[in-house]
């Protein structure tokens, strides 16, 4: 019998804590499956923050350090600078890279470090049980929106990647979403090519991964992969964002 | 050579390969420094920061895959870099943090302080946890001691604070550079670089099992009492027949020195005690001192900080007076000079030769 599909070898064997439906283990499995694929594990150094995916070292099968919240990408600005061999990317939430970490992440982008940010946009923070995150859409009940985002008092969903979009340092965004078959392979391609940008030495690059938070957005498993559809994507619309890599491809 | 200037040079000598820092005054020169003096070194980075926070993160990530690192602030900056010591201490990541103080609270004064002590020598940060602090009173000194903190840091996987002030790092001073820097330092088995020929590593604070967390406390605690042991640090001056001791760290040391000299010429027996280490603080030599003299002088830039940490040595034995400056006054030995022959005179101490 052929085998077609297995855990990937830089997952480790041990069952992931992340609720049903949840987004984050299915990104860990893609960066497994990219790192594995592209022979770099050897040099491969993740940072992972504050977060649900607080844990992510307990699957992910590289090395990697915790962050302080938010502060992800200015851990990894001194990781690679400190040791440029290394293949670096950071894993972060969207409290953790567009509130608490913006300065951080917008400085790192600005000097065109060459790290790679694999970011979850999930419009919520997760971990801490569901309250508004800077990208939660306008009227969405959270904790503490429990009347709908209002746009008079907690302003617009941030839209972070179209900021950094605007910086010299960036060479690569594009946002994806990890609610389809489809959008799970382009979400693999998008992170490929990310860690290829750093490979090259062209600058800043990273992926957004529209990620459902079922528990938290109140929702069963497949509502909620609808809801990135019929929701989010209006928001945060999918696609390319930015791309001066010259790479037309990765694969 | 200026005290900012000689701590960049020292530490480029003791092999620190990455320096993040985030203007502010008085420690400007040793960000000005690093920028021109290690930013093109092969093997070395330089970044000013967009801010302390940031800064002390790429602290973080350099020593995690096994840089010699090195941030400088002062005292509003230091605040900011709290954090990042804290999660520094958890994960037993080794780094050097300078601290030229100046008077506070708040934005403060741009001038020459000692009121960090607490923060420096209490963690700063959350959590229960130790940096050692090292309090230089001259140039040469903080040239000196920044190459210590380097070896202290690696050695006890420890983040390390050289607690100067705006006086010393803007004084100019001759220095004597006693090391070359090393052409190549040995990587830290602990480093992360990659699972290559080994199995994947990782450096955490977080965890969801309170025993482990409980474990790593217990861990830390041993090597704290471990470095009481072995890495106190403490000067003397003229103690032998004092009648009376003033304490002092870092530059009040320096005025009290001052003071104290004028102070025996007038006949007046009285001596220095200088811990150079604030944490771990000499305890035990102040104790044996307080025995000898009729008492104590504590005299700090600040409203009395260590003097906490003497009186806890002391347990309520021996007498011990406080003068304190806050805010960025500088006083000078003779105002120094004068309380200590209050007190003398007070006190009905003997004269002598
Ligand atoms: C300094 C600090 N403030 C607050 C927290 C609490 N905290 C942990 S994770 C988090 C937000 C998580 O949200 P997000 O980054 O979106 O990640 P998610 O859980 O949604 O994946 C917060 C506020 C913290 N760990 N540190
Ligand atoms: S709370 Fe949301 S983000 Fe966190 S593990 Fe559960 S589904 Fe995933
Ligand atoms: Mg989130």
């Amino acid at each position: 019998m052929r085998k077609v599909y297995g855990r990937p070898r830089f997952l480790k064997k041990r069952s992931f804590h992340y609720c049903a439906g949840c987004g984050h283990s299915i990104v860990h499995r893609l960066l497994a499956e990219v790192i594995e694929e592209m022979g770099i594990h050897e040099r491969v150094v993740g940072v992972n923050s504050a977060g649900c995916s607080v844990f992510a070292y307990n699957y992910l099968d590289v090395d990697m350090a915790e962050a302080a919240h938010g502060r992800g990408a200015a851990v990894a600005t001194g990781m690679k600078r400190a040791y440029p061999e290394a293949v670096v990317f950071t894993y972060q939430g969207d409290g953790d890279l567009a509130a608490i970490g913006t300065a951080e992440t917008i400085h790192a982008a600005n000097r065109g470090e060459k790290i790679s940010a694999i970011f979850i946009n999930n419009a919520i923070y997760g971990m801490t049980g569901g309250q508004m995150a800077p990208t939660t859409l306008v009227s969405m009940r959270t904790t503490t929106t429990p009347f709908g985002r209002d746009v008079m008092l907690e302003g617009h969903p941030l839209k972070i990647s179209e900021m950094l979009a605007l910086l010299d340092g960036v060479v690569y965004i594009e946002r994806t979403a990890v609610n389809s078959p489809a959008g799970i392979r382009k979400t693999k391609k998008a992170i490929r090519k990310s860690f290829q940008t750093q490979l090259d030495g062209k600058g800043f690059s990273l992926v957004e991964i529209l990620s459902p938070c079922p528990v938290n957005w109140k929702m069963g498993v497949a509502e909620s992969w609808q809801w990135i559809d019929k929701e989010m994507t209006g928001v945060f619309p999918l696609g390319i964002i930015k791309d001066t890599t010259g790479n037309k491809d990765a694969d | 050579m200026d005290g900012n200037s000689a701590v960049g040079e020292a530490a480029i000598r003791a092999g620190c390969q990455c320096y993040f820092g985030y203007p502010i005054t008085p420690q400007n020169e040793l960000t000005e420094y690093m920028a021109t003096h290690l930013s093109r070194r092969k093997g070395c980075s330089f970044i000013q920061a967009e801010s302390e926070i940031s800064a002390i993160n790429m602290v973080f990530g350099a020593s995690a895959v096994g840089a010699r690192s090195m941030t400088s602030s002062s005292s509003p900056g230091m605040s900011l870099k709290q954090e990042g010591i804290s999660y520094l201490a958890s994960c037993e990541l080794p780094a050097v943090i300078v601290n030229m103080s100046r008077g506070g609270p708040g934005l403060g004064t741009i001038s020459a302080a000692q009121s960090d002590y607490f923060q420096s020598t209490r963690g700063g940060g959350h959590g229960d946890y130790r940096t050692i602090v090292l309090a230089p009173s001259s140039v040469q000194e903080l040239a000196d001691l920044t190459h210590r903190a380097f070896d202290l840091a690696d050695k006890y996987r420890i983040p390390v604070i050289i607690l100067g002030d705006g006086m010393l790092g803007q004084m100019q001073e001759p220095v004597d550079f006693r090391h070359e820097a090393p052409a190549e330092l040995p990587v830290r088995s602990d480093a992360l670089r990659g699972a290559r020929g080994r199995p994947s590593k990782i450096v955490r604070t977080c965890t969801s099992n309170t025993s482990e967390m409980e474990e790593l406390n217990w861990s830390l605690y041993r090597r704290y009492q471990l470095i009481e042991k072995k890495e106190t640090a403490f000067e003397t001056f003229l103690v032998d027949d004092a009648e009376l001791i003033v304490v002092a760290f870092g530059i009040a040391a320096r005025i009290a020195k001052g003071a104290i000299k004028s102070a025996r010429a007038n006949g007046l027996k009285v001596g220095l005690a200088r811990p150079i280490t604030l944490w771990p603080f000499p305890s035990g030599r102040i104790k044996e001192l307080a025995a000898t003299a009729k008492c104590l002088l504590v005299f700090e830039m600040n409203m009395g900080q260590m003097l906490e940490d003497v009186q806890l040595a002391l347990q309520g034995q021996g007498e011990v007076f406080f003068y304190g400056r806050p805010g960025g006054v500088i006083p000078t030995p003779s105002e120094v000079l004068r309380v200590i022959s209050r007190h003398y005179y007070q006190r009905g101490l003997k004269k002598g030769k």
